[in-house]
């Protein structure tokens, strides 16, 4: 990280434009504020401004915390796998069927039956899940039935997602509405009522929604399952050891299905509160160059697999990403476009780095010769 | 079995005749009556259930039924298409010339990865290695002037990733899957980077020496004139190492070493091969025919790089390889198939663009059918993804 910032301008400087970027200096700005109580017109006492919703600051901050958002479900749908020992990498087709659900529902749904406005986002929220837990579904299945290895089946599913989603939305294709002439071709805008709201900062520019604690709870729950139900101590046992799991009489094959049906779950939930929180709508660019799902590998291998880890690591990581944004940076130290692949390269050194655990005994062992060759005892 | 080259031989007719079912209603031929393509495909179908019942020839009666459904289909609405409109779509020559064109960099690329696989060390990086190709070729070739040197600066730079590669997953025994997802983290954030850095927003160079054609102007313009004729250099590159690649693989001691690292590295080990010699070599030289794969992108089939430019064809390489079993013919046959099928997929434009959108996805679909075992199961080498430690 250093060699790769090293050649674009002082490092330190650097940091501080990531840092920046990402509007953590948000939190620098302490003072006597009030925040409003939910359900309630009282205001207790907050350190921070929250009634500051368009200043620079607040502004990167909340794109911060909203990628969070994105970015914690999508590395618990990693991470959930992982503990059965599977490796989900289909978290971008997971996460996009279930944006793609979502819209399909918010959009379609209210020209049959006139559903209240909390309804239709429950709605759409549990078919959003469900469709990111199918397609998980179906590579836990081929896992457990036949075989097929998971990292295969998921990698199809995502460029069948690609590309059947393309199809639904771009020029010409069945969902796409007919926008503006030279606008990205995307589906019909989730109506008002759907909308998750917002409650810091402007809707119409992407602040930060109530899936913030949706994602937050999401956390909460994936802890309890994996450490508080028999479900998450056949997933654990399974993922420690299969065969000592099948002999100990837990059903391999139907593990392996419902950890990726939960993680799919995840992913799933994730899709439904970008498009129900701030997109309002899929448009063809998501489709075919998100990588959310990717990055979610990241944040689950760096946090270790554990709640706490996850919620920590997808703040690292959206605070890295939105740090480093062309729009958020001073150009003066970053030139415009570099950014975005500077927080690729940290990723991919996160992901090298956190997989070898035996690097660590390596140098461990250099360690101590190097010790013992010093003095001989 | 009793005649092992009878029974093959019989699956084989059938999924000529499912082909037929197709080929009746296209041009040449191009007959208007939805009876013949229907009447084909229901024979393919049956002889490829008979085969599957009667002889057990799991794996090619399936792929005649499958086949006899596709050729079936295909004739039934080319028979419900206009002429002239089929006419633009379906020109054999050039079909079959962009099939070998789009085959090419998934050849290389899939090659690359069956000897990693055959050497027991999943490459999910194949694609980084790749992107990492197309880059270097295009800026050896901006430096050097020269298309040759480009290429070998590629190969180098997919050498050096497949080198990365093998130092997480041989010496330090790191999950090769996750390794291989760091490799393309990487490649995409460097290749982006550097491109960037060096090129800024005026994007590639527009005087780029590129990889030439190899003419041969004798093949005359029949069939074989159009398809052959007019060839890039590095498609007959990838021609001639499918057949290289299944010689050192399956007819010489290396490939036998290879093989054996894959499939019991321990037994291999016992026997004096040093198995992470020959794992190293078999993922360097993954990333090196990788790089190749990606030059051909960069400055063969085009002039220019662009940000992620590989688009997942690496993965699609690495579907090749597992619906081709780890073997070079059918590895390249399922290149040539999806090759085939992005072809299809850009001329039938002609019909719909959404259609053709649609198409794309096939391959995808294709290689999940084949990974559930619905056409026989693909059997990987034993000790493919372990990690093997000296004792």
């Amino acid at each position: 990280m250093l060699l790769t910032t090293g050649s674009v301008g002082d490092t330190l400087k650097t940091y501080r434009a990531i840092f920046r970027g990402a509007g953590l200096d948000w939190f620098f700005d302490v003072g006597s504020h009030s925040i409003g109580l939910p359900f309630s017109d009282g205001r207790i006492w907050f350190p921070w401004n929250t009634d500051d919703i368009t200043s620079q600051a607040a502004s990167n901050l909340q794109q911060t915390l909203l990628l969070w958002t994105a970015l914690v479900l999508t590395g618990l749908a990693v991470a959930f796998a992982f503990r059965c020992g599977l490796f989900n990498i289909g978290g971008n087709g997971q996460y996009l069927s279930g944006a793609i659900a979502a819209v399909l529902i918010s959009t379609e749904l209210p020209k049959v039956v006139n559903l209240p406005g909390l309804l239709l986002i429950v709605v759409s929220i549990l078919g959003a899940m469900l469709a990111g837990a199918a397609l998980a579904g179906l590579a836990g299945l081929l896992k457990g039935t036949v075989g097929a290895h998971e990292v295969i089946t998921t990698i199809m599913l995502n460029w069948i997602v690609v590309w059947v989603g393309s199809y639904l939305f771009n020029v010409g294709g069945p969902l796409q509405t007919s926008g503006g002439a030279g606008a990205v071709p995307s589906s019909a805008d989730v109506p008002d009522k759907a909308h998750l709201h917002t409650f810091w900062g402007d809707p119409l520019l992407q602040g930060l929604h109530i899936g913030f604690f949706i994602s937050s709870a999401a956390l909460v729950v994936y802890s309890l399952v994996l450490n508080r139900t028999t479900l998450g101590y056949e997933v654990r046992a399974v993922g420690h050891n299969p065969e000592a799991a099948r002999y100990g009489g837990i059903n391999v094959p139907r593990n392996y299905f419902l950890a990726m049906a939960i993680a799919g779950l995840f992913a799933g939930l994730a899709g439904s509160l970008d498009i129900l929180g701030w997109q309002y709508r899929v448009d063809i660019t998501t489709i075919q160059g998100t990588n959310i799902g990717f990055i979610g590998i990241a944040v689950a291998l760096l946090g270790r697999n554990t709640a706490v880890g996850v919620g920590l690591s997808a703040l690292l990581f959206a605070a890295l990403q939105t740090g480093t944004a062309s729009r958020n940076l001073d150009p003066t130290i970053f030139a415009p476009g570099v950014g975005g692949s500077l927080a690729v390269i940290i990723q991919g050194l996160v992901v090298l780095f956190v997989g070898a655990d035996v690097l660590i005994l390596v140098m461990l062992g250099w360690l101590r010769r190097g010790r013992s060759r010093r003095a001989p005892a | 079995m009793a005649i092992p080259w009878g029974s093959r031989g019989l699956g084989f007719a059938a999924i000529a005749v499912g082909v037929c079912a197709a080929l009746v209603a296209l041009p040449p031929v191009g007959t208007r009556s939805p009876a013949l393509p229907i009447a084909f495909g229901l024979l393919a179908i049956a002889l490829g259930l008979t085969f599957w019942l009667v002889r057990g020839e799991r794996r090619i009666g399936g792929y005649a039924i499958a086949a006899g459904i596709v050729g079936l289909l295909i004739g039934y609405f080319a028979t419900r298409s206009s002429t002239t409109k089929l006419d633009t779509v379906v020109v054999w020559g050039a079909l079959f010339a962009a099939m070998l064109r789009y085959a090419t960099p998934l050849a290389f690329a899939a090659i690359g990865g069956l000897f990693s696989e055959r050497s027991g060390v999943v490459n999910i990086g194949l694609e980084g290695m790749m992107l990492m190709g197309a880059f270097f070729a295009v800026w050896g070739s901006d430096v050097t002037g020269s298309w040759a040197l480009g290429v070998l600066i590629a190969l180098a730079a997919g050498g050096l990733t497949g080198l990365l590669h093998a130092v997480f997953s041989i010496s330090l025994r790191s999950d090769q899957i996750v390794g291989g997802t760091a490799i393309n983290f990487l490649a995409l954030g460097i290749t982006s980077y550097l491109f960037f850095k060096l090129y800024g927003s005026q994007g590639s160079p527009s005087d780029l020496s590129t990889i030439p054609d190899v003419h041969l102007s004798f093949l005359g313009h029949g069939l074989i004139g159009d398809v052959f004729g007019k060839l890039n250099l590095m498609i007959w590159v990838a021609i001639a190492l499918v057949f290289v690649t299944w010689i050192v693989v399956f007819k010489t001691p290396i490939g036998l070493r290879i093989r054996a690292c894959g499939e019991h590295p321990r037994a291999a080990d016992t026997v004096g091969i040093d198995v992470y010699a020959v794992r190293y070599g078999a993922v360097i030289l993954s990333g090196i025919l990788a790089g190749a794969g990606g030059a051909f992108l960069s400055i063969g089939l085009g002039s220019a790089f662009t940000e992620n430019m590989t688009a997942g064809r690496g993965f699609i390489a690495l579907a090749a390889l597992i619906f081709g079993g780890w073997r070079p013919f059918g590895t390249a046959a399922a290149c040539l198939l999806f090759g085939f099928s992005s072809a299809l997929g850009v001329n039938l434009q002609a019909y719909s663009t959404s259609i053709s959108t649609l198409f794309t996805a096939l391959p995808y679909l294709l290689t999940l059918v084949a990974v559930a075992g619905v056409i026989g199961r693909t059997i990987p080498p034993a000790a493919d993804g372990i990690p093997y430690k000296k004792q």
